[in-house]
């Protein structure tokens, strides 16, 4: 198992965490722990085994494709770090 | 009066000698002397529990009964609850109301039972001691030097020092159970599915399920009849009739088959844990029950499987909190991306990230195969090894912990805190119902007895559970917390 700082790196910017150049170390050592801990499971074959995605292999339900939910966009956007006229705002994405 | 189950408390409030202001008074009061001590609640709701209370005495008189009428709850700070802070544990979810009930909130709320307040947990359910509670650990109330385990851990200090008569916890990998063999108490979590997930706010989604934490099997019965049940809202809950469970708790355990996983009696089990659990084994047989071992041979996988399945499922369902919509956001963000790293790693504490970060890890790229569906197919395994055994047995008997609560800081090496957790991921990876229930001490620390179930078979796992609690006093000890001054 090889983790090196830019591998810890591009796994943080998967997903979109910031990690400082002093904890790279730290975390990636962590994270090592874990995955060889996680190899375990190598041990075994399993080639013919199916994976188990649910306790009961249930599929998902459907329902009737109606509207069932009120619009209670006002409540929810209260919510938001920042909203204004319907709209959550965000730090400008275009120049 | 505050320390008595929520049987006996309703039989005083059905009885008039008692109401459900006075009870949630005592309960206010005992919060009030000892929660900076323990830190099991985040969030106190005294008026609202007051009024809540003033209702319940209000609806006893118009003639509405229901054994939880007026009985003081406290939620685990995961379920939503309308109008009150939950914070998951998390900065991230500091200052967050949510602006509906989780089912269960609403179901509770519908038999008149009294929300005392919001407990501690583990950061987003993930931990074993409570100590990645952002708002700090909750402590044992046998020794508050010790951890009260987790995540559930201020649901199951709250019941040991009687800071509520009930609660409510999750249980991704045995954070109900665990926490409730660390504290003393009866918790259990059913069958994945049986209780609706709307609301609770989701860690690894195939593993996650609600259930009680409470003074008794008798009491965790009245309790999982409340929360069960199909919900159109979570299209995981099961639609299957909810059995009475009540009603079974005095069946005969004569000619009751219960297998022994040998796993689950190998290194690392502490010499006084393995001796509680074979004494209670001998209750059974003078029950009349029959024990057997039985092989669960995948078991010592179930720990690695369990670490990239519930990170990798972890992972998605964090992805939500980006600092848009709620939650936290950074100061001054400088753009878009910006905004999501760094209100993202100020936001979510450091286990937290090292879950996001292992199970982006496990589904990036050319790891799918190796890790998730590798991790799937040692699920399948597992789950096999319980269908052979439940061929020849009708539950399963263990420990639930290899040992009783360590000190709080004492593991500082996560996959350490991951070991403890042996008996009870099991569970979780095959979707079973299981207990803990007070099975003795050891130098002074409550030991936790595991009871697992068929699919289910929640009725037999409570009978179980209940015929135990006949048999012995462990569940009714109490720590001497806050009774010195």
């Amino acid at each position: 198992m090889i983790l090196d700082k830019s591998e810890v790196r591009k796994i943080a910017q998967l997903a979109r965490l910031h990690i400082s150049d002093a904890d790279v170390d730290e975390i990636g050592h962590r994270i090592k722990e874990i995955l060889t801990l996680v190899d375990q499971m190598q041990s075994v074959e399993t080639k013919p085994v199916e994976p188990l995605y649910h306790p009961f292999d249930a599929v998902q339900k459907l329902r009737p494709d109606v509207v069932t939910e009120r619009n209670n966009r006002e409540e929810l956007q209260k919510l938001a770090p920042k909203a204004e006229m319907g709209l959550y705002l965000v730090p400008k994405v275009l120049d | 009066m505050i320390e008595k189950t929520a049987t006996e408390l309703s039989r005083l409030l059905s009885s008039g000698s008692l109401s459900s202001v006075e009870l949630t008074r005592a309960y206010l009061d005992r919060i009030a002397k000892a929660n900076d001590n323990l830190n099991a609640y985040i969030t106190i709701c005294e008026e609202s529990a007051l009024e809540q209370a003033k209702k319940a005495d209000e609806r006893r008189a118009k003639g509405f009964r229901h054994p939880l009428l007026g009985i003081p709850l406290a939620h685990k700070d995961i379920f939503c609850t309308d109008g009150i802070n939950t914070t998951c544990g998390s900065r991230m979810l500091e200052n967050f109301i949510a602006p509906y009930n989780a089912t269960v909130v609403e179901k509770f709320e519908d038999v008149g039972a009294v929300t005392l307040g919001k407990t501690n947990m583990d950061e987003f359910a993930m931990g074993s001691s409570n100590e990645t509670s952002y708002f700090g650990p909750a402590k044992n109330p046998w020794n508050i030097k010790k951890v009260p385990g987790g995540s559930s851990g201020g649901s199951a200090a709250a019941i040991a020092a009687d800071l509520c008569a009930i609660a409510t916890g999750t249980d991704t990998g045995g954070s109900i159970r665990q926490p409730a063999a660390f504290c003393g108490v009866t918790g259990f979590k059913p069958s994945y599915g049986r209780v609706s997930r709307w609301g609770m706010i989701a860690f690894a989604s195939s593993l996650d399920q609600a259930g009680p934490i409470c003074k008794s099997a008798e009491d965790a019965a009245i309790l999982t009849s409340v929360m069960a049940g199909l919900d159109n809202k979570d299209s995981t809950s099961v639609d299957k009739p909810v059995e009475a469970y009540s009603a079974t708790l005095n069946k005969s355990l004569k000619g009751l088959k219960i297998g022994i996983p040998a796993q689950h009696f190998r290194d690392g089990l502490s010499s006084e844990v393995e001796r509680s659990i074979k004494e209670a084994l001998k209750v059974y047989e003078q029950m009349g029950a029959r024990v057997t071992e039985i092989n669960l041979a995948h078991n010592h996988l179930s720990v690695p499987a369990y670490y990239v399945i519930a990170p990798a499922e972890a992972s998605a369902n964090l992805s939500r909190y980006d600092g848009v919509r709620y939650g936290y956001r950074c100061e001054n963000p400088v753009d878009l991306e910006d905004m999501y790293k760094r209100s993202r790693s100020e936001g979510f504490g450091a286990e937290v990230k090292r879950r996001i970060m292992v199970g982006t890890y496990a589904l990036s790229a050319g790891y799918y195969d190796d890790y998730y569906q590798k991790a799937q197919k040692i699920r399948r395994l597992i789950k096999n090894d319980f269908d052979r055994a439940f061929e020849e047995v009708d539950v399963i008997i263990g420990p639930t912990s290899p040992n009783t609560a360590f000190d709080i800081g004492a593991k500082k090496d996560p996959v350490a805190m991951y070991l403890e957790d042996i008996y009870t991921i099991a569970v979780n990876l095959a979707g079973l119902p299981g207990i803990s229930v007070p099975a003795g001490f050891s130098e002074g620390l409550p030991i936790g007895m595991h009871i697992i179930g068929k699919h289910f078979e929640e009725a037999k796992v409570l009978n179980v559970a209940h015929q135990f609690q006949q048999e012995t006093e462990w569940h009714k000890q109490k720590p001497k917390f806050g009774l010195e001054d």
